[in-house]
């Protein structure tokens, strides 16, 4: 099971603050992102969009996230 | 000193600072800043405020940032303590202070602190109307209040 959490605003373009999916094998973010709904997929995909491995920010695209994993989607933060 | 907290329930600004003053009785003067919930956005009374974080990151985040702070500034001590969850009209969000032997240090290391917590800090923010909840996007003046910092290592 991967955990997917979506933060700020994303929370509602994914109707919830969570999703877990059954992975077979480490998935890539394309791969996650090909489950989405379009608007979703662009959302997360979008270069401001931050994403968290397991609490770590990671960059680019040579990650993967597998079972027991948690992916958090992180937009831009509003401040406090 | 660095005393960097998430609170979860409305907390008393004055207390902190009677305490924070006590624990910097030697600091020649103490600098701080309180964010309060507003009661408008727009035109729009505002009901609730509800401010969320990524556990994480967000604590991690604004303990380096105190950390960035005492290394420029020569300071006695910093509080940074910012709230999480739903808040109403008037509350207390966040609460910055910095002691120091001189005062300009203060205020430079509060202004400083303020601009980040505001714009880069790991928080999400979404306010509710009449017209429902609508989340709170960043705003280019934030984006320039912090390159008004970035010669600080």
């Amino acid at each position: 099971m991967l955990t997917l959490l979506f933060l700020g605003r994303l929370e509602d373009v994914a109707g919830g603050p969570e999703r877990h999916v059954d992975v077979a094998a480490p998935v890539t973010l394309s791969q996650i992102c090909a489950q989405f709904d379009a608007d979703l997929a662009a959302q997360i995909s979008d270069p401001t969009t931050k994403i968290a491995l397991n609490g770590v920010i990671v960059a680019g695209d040579d990650w993967r996230a597998g079972d027991g994993d948690e992916l958090a989607f992180l937009p831009p933060v509003s401040g406090g | 000193m660095r005393d960097v907290r998430l609170i979860e329930r409305d907390f008393d600004p004055s207390r902190e600072m009677a305490q924070f003053s006590a624990a910097h009785d030697a600091a020649g003067g103490i600098v701080s800043f309180l964010g309060q919930v507003r009661r408008e956005a727009g035109d729009a009374a505002v009901d609730m405020l509800e401010l969320r974080h990524f556990g994480p990151l967000t604590v991690p985040g604004m303990e380096a940032l105190a950390d960035r702070a005492l290394a420029h500034w020569p300071l006695a001590g910093v509080m940074a303590l910012h709230r999480v969850g739903q808040m109403r009209p008037g509350d207390a969000i966040v609460l910055v202070a910095c002691a120091a032997r001189h005062r300009r240090d203060a205020f430079a290391a509060a202004d400083f602190l303020m601009d980040h917590l505001k714009s880069r800090a790991w928080f999400w923010k979404r306010e509710h109307t009449a017209a429902g909840w609508r989340w709170i996007e960043p705003r280019d003046e934030d984006r320039a209040d912090l390159a008004r910092w970035a010669h600080i290592p």
